[in-house]
This record gives structure tokens, sequence and C-alpha cells, in this order.
């Protein structure tokens, strides 16, 4: 659709909404990229890895619901198997890349095992119905990953330790007297190579996303996703490419998964399974704006930023506000919940397509 | 039968819930004829193309293309063998642009569409086949156009436009100028005329108006409550009594 706004090439307005999407993604990338230096406390650590790890999260789980139209639940519990099967490796088999290798690997394969066979047998079916499959089988996952303790930890989870190339106490670089280098004041250990190491496989995986929806097999996807049975009559097998793609977006997210079992050094039903993540990621989606890609990276960081800072400013705001009645009731922090169900649906009402859709839709529409 | 048939109907029939809406339609069709299929309606002519094209699969009966039979493959499997169908209501990709439903058409023709990690741009050889078939069905001027945007008429073109992209043995149009107006049919017409003329190709029409008929048929099969009622020269179809009750019937109709 770009491709073609951009040949008609009459003398029109600046696209102000693709600038501001690529420039806010700009941003991201750069604070992002910088991140161990610009942020170095080690709460902002932990939210630009969730970031990095989520974006890959939400941008997989778009290639489904925004690209193709497949409405699945199923996208966390490829998340968690990609996860578990790094968890599980690391404590039975101890902290090496091996374990990350095999435990990874063996979580992606049963990823795209389980993806293949739930698309062929049930991708033929409506929708909905496929939307209940998907939640059956997430269902079924969480029950045995508490279940099988053994090898799971149940409800508590799993904590391992990671190849100390990873661990904090190892310098990358180490100076005279046997210390890590310190580059703008940060010291040059194993946590930076482990910030990288995420960011930088979350990078990639982002890039064969993008690669992927430019590519022949993108516009099939969207043909299917406009009209199912124009595409089967021109020639297209819907169920086929369906599978396929439902398979691509497992394995991303299992990959996901191992890189969040990593970071993490911990992996339970919270953070790597539950549906309270499953819903997180649709709602990225949906705030960001379906089948676009950029979406997934504007929704993941202002979710993420939402959840972490909101309380701190509500707890600001309350203060400042402390001598007018009712107000600091309002913006006690404990609320954060309201405004952030508020925040919402104002961004639902005035955003219908998603930020990055509406913004490119305005475009479109005055490039007209 | 002078030659072999590109496409044989055999015994085709299909029933929902006791009610035969194809009943026992056999039929062979030649490349380098365009048969018109007339007939009230209700009388199964849309279900039997659906049954041709795999939309639905018959209850009764074989379909065959030149020798193979067809009569299980997908709809997708048919349109790779050659099996070309244009429909009645709008069926396109309304928020992509015209462009790119042409070229998604030319890209399934190719077998392009698992490629994985090429750039679709860069296939500009799609994009310009894709062009020459908008250029033929007048719709150059709104190709970056999303379809959904596009006044009925041209939707109708566009609907054509897909199906020479295709480039399929096999064309079937449903009602191609059905809500079109006075001054926009001809355009479709001339373009069914143009795919006619290639003699390697075999094209089936439904159809009311009864000048289109006319300045186009070489055969006309009558279908009657689900049943092959007629089937002949036009000259011939239309002196039939029984095709004069049903389809004038239905000609006053479209008058009115």
């Amino acid at each position: 659709m770009s491709l073609a706004v951009e040949q008609t090439g009459a003398p029109r307005q600046l696209p102000m909404g693709r600038l501001l999407v690529y420039g806010t993604v700009g941003l991201i990338a750069l604070a992002l990229l910088f991140a161990p230096f610009l942020f170095p406390d080690v709460r902002s650590q932990e939210v630009a890895a969730r970031i990095c790890v989520f974006i890959v999260l939400a941008a997989s789980f778009d290639l489904l619901i925004g690209y193709t139209g497949i409405v699945s639940f199923a996208h966390t519990m490829f998340f968690g198997l990609g996860a578990y099967g790094t968890a599980i490796a690391l404590k039975q088999f101890g902290a090496s890349f091996t374990s990350i290798a095999l435990g990874g690997g063996a979580g992606v394969l049963a990823a795209l095992v389980l993806a293949a066979l739930i698309g062929l047998l049930s991708l033929r079916v409506k929708a909905i119905f496929f939307a209940m499959v998907t939640l059956a089988a997430a269902s079924v996952m969480l029950v045995l990953a508490s279940q099988l303790s053994e090898f799971t930890g149940g409800e508590d989870g799993l904590t391992y330790s990671i190849p100390r190339l990873f661990s904090p106490a190892t310098e990358l670089i180490a100076d005279a007297e046997g210390k890590a280098v310190k580059l703008f004041g940060v010291a040059l250990n194993g946590k930076i190579a482990l910030y990288y190491f995420v960011f930088s496989s979350s990078l990639a995986l982002f890039a064969v996303m993008l690669r992927i929806v430019a590519s022949p097999l993108g516009r099939v996807l969207k043909a299917i996703r406009e009209n199912e049975m124009r595409a089967e009559a021109i020639g297209y097998r819907v169920v086929g490419y369906r599978t396929a793609v439902f398979c691509i977006a497992a394995v991303i997210a299992a990959l996901a998964g191992i890189l969040r079992a990593v970071w993490l050094k911990y992996t339970g039903p919270e953070v790597a399974l539950s549906f309270d993540i499953m819903i997180d990621i649709l709602l990225i989606v949906v705030i960001g704006g379906m089948g676009t890609m950029w979406g997934a990276v504007i929704g993941v960081v202002l979710m993420t930023l939402a959840s972490y800072y909101l309380k701190d400013l509500m707890a600001l705001g309350a203060e400042a506000t402390a001598s007018i009645p009712l107000l600091p009731d309002l913006l006690n922090p404990d609320r954060w919940l309201l405004w952030l169900g508020v925040g919402f649906i104002l961004l639902v009402y005035f955003f219908p397509s998603g930020l990055v859709g509406t913004l490119m839709d305005r475009d479109a529409r005055a490039g007209k | 039968m002078s030659s072999a048939a590109s496409l044989t109907s055999e015994h085709l029939g299909i029933s929902f819930g006791g009610h035969k809406a194809v009943d026992d339609v056999s039929c062979a069709f030649h490349a380098g004829e365009l048969t018109v299929v007339v007939g009230p309606n209700g009388a199964g002519k849309t279900t039997w193309f659906n049954l041709i094209s795999g939309q639905l699969t018959p209850t009764t009966g074989r379909i065959l293309l030149g020798d193979r039979e067809i009569t299980r493959l997908s709809p997708s499997a048919r349109a790779k063998a050659g099996i070309g169908r244009a429909f009645q209501l709008t069926n396109l990709f309304p928020r992509l642009t015209v462009l790119e439903n042409v070229r998604l058409a030319v890209q399934a023709r190719e077998g392009q569409g698992p490629r994985l990690f090429v750039k679709a741009s860069a296939l500009s050889h799609l994009t310009d086949e894709a062009m020459s078939y908008l250029e033929a069905a007048r719709l150059g001027a709104v190709a970056h156009l999303p379809a959904a945007a596009l006044p009925h008429g041209d939707q109708r073109k566009l609907e054509v436009a897909l199906l020479l992209a295709m480039e399929p043995k096999i064309f079937m149009f449903d009602e191609p100028t059905a809500g079109m107006s006075l001054d926009e049919a001809p355009v479709i017409l001339e373009l069914i005329g143009e795919i006619k003329k290639d003699t390697s190709r075999t094209v089936l029409l439904v159809e009311h108006k009864m000048d289109v008929v006319r300045a186009l048929a070489d055969r006309i099969v009558v279908l009657h409550n689900g049943q092959l009622v007629a089937d002949g020269a036009p000259a011939d179809v239309m002196k039939l009594e029984l095709v004069r009750e049903i389809y004038l019937g239905t000609g006053a109709e479209e008058v009115a």
C-alpha cells in the first residue's frame, strides 16, 4: 500500500504521521541501544530488557492477528515453551551455553511441532473455534507447568544460574588492576554482555519479521486477512499459508522465551506462561496498531513504561496536589490501574486503528 | 462434439437438505467457445459455477478439466490447474490497492507466494504485469486507490482484471455487468470479446441482458430448477417455447 502511495509523486503534504512514527521508533531504538549507559540503574535495565523481548513477542503476535487475521490465545504458550526449555536445561545440566542451546532448541522444536499440529487440525475451521482450540491448548500447558513441579518448579517456578560470561562479576575488559574497564562511568561487566545479547537477538528477530511482512508471503497474508475466499480462488492454499505463519510466529515467540529465561535467571508461570501476558500483548498490538509491526514497538514501550512508572508518577502527583481536596485521593498510587484503564479507553477512542495505524491512515487520506 | 472437451460437468448435482439446487447437470465445454448460461433467479446457475470452481463440493457427479478429474480439488488447486472465476457479488481485497489486488493474482499464478526472504517490491516484473492487466481493464488511473474506494462499475472491472491476471484456460463470469451503468457495461463486454478471440480459451458466462447474450454467445445453456433444460446454438434455443417462457420472463424483470 505504502509503495503505491509513494509512486504517485504528486506534490502533497509532508507525511507527518509517518515521520512521527519513524521518529518515535528511531528514538526508542537509540534509547534501547544505549540503555546500559543512559539508564544504568538496575530497575531501568529490567525495563529495557523487558521492552526488547516483548517487542519480539508482540510483533510475532501481530503477524497472526494483524497481518493474517488469526486470533490465537496460545501465543504465551509458545513463549513459555522456549522459556521453560531453557530454564529446565540450565537447572538440570548446569549453567552453560550448551544448556541454553539444547534446552532452548528443544523448546523451539516443541513450539514448532505443536503449532503445526494445532494449525493443520484446526485452521480449517471458523476463526472462533480456532480461538477456542488455542485457549484450550494454552490452559492445558498452564496446568502441566504447575503439575509437573518436579521439572518446572510448579507455581514457584525455577531459579537457576546462567553462563559466567553473563554474570555481573565477570569483567569483559579488565584493566591493570584486574577490574572491569569503565565506559561513561559504567563498568563493562557480564551484565552489559547479557543486555546486548538480549538486545541484538531481539533486533535480529524483529528484522526477520520486517522482512517477512515485506515479502511475497507477507502480501499473501494480507490478502487472506482481507478476503480469505478470494485468496483461495486466485490460487493460494489458505490453510497452508495460515499454518505456515502460525508456525513462524510460534517459533519466534519461543525464541523470545529463551531470551526472557536467560535474562531473568528465573522462569515461572507468572513471567512466561500466564494469561496476563497474553492479555498484555493483545492490548499492546491493539494500542500500537494491528498489522503495522511498528505498532508493536510503540505499544510495548507505552505499556511497559506505564506499568513500571505510572505509580511513581502518581505518587508525585498526589504529593503535589496534597492541599487540594479529592485529587490526592484520585492520584493515590494504589489507583494506578484505574488510570491505566482510562488511558486505554481514550487511546482506543481517539486512535481506533491503534496509534501507528491511525497516524499512517491519516497520511494516506491526506495524500489523496 | 467435434474436439475433446476442455471442461466437462458429468451428472453434477448438489442438495441442500433435500432441495436439489443443481440436479444431474451434464454438459461439455470446448476451447474457443463462449457459452452463456441463462435461467431465472434461483435456477442454480451460481451454485453450478461454485461446484465447477470448487467453492462447493458436489454430492453427485464428476468434473473434468480436459481429461483430469478435479471433483475433489480445493479451489486454489483448481485455480492453479486453469479455472478462473469472477464473482457475481464483488469479491475483492477491499483495503488493498487496486494494483495490489491484481498483483496478488499474478504472484499466485507465477507461484511466488511462498517466498519468504525476498522483498515483494523487488519483484518488479509482477508489478509491471499487473499494471498491464489494469490498463487493459481501463483501471490504470486508479491503480493506487484502495479497492473499496472505487465506484461499483470500476470494482466490476477490477473483478475482470483479476480474472485476466490469472490467465486461466477456463474463464467463468457470473453476471459481470450486474449493477453497472449503461455506459460502463460495454467496457466489460469488449474485454470479454477480447478474451474470446484467443481460441485456446473456454468462456462461461452467466448473463441476463438480452443484447449481451446476442452479441457474445456461441451457445446457450438453460438451467431451470437446477436442471439443464436446453442446450444449443443461440438461434435454436431462443425459439424454444419453454425458454421464451422462463427467459423472457426474467428479461422483462430486468427492464423493470
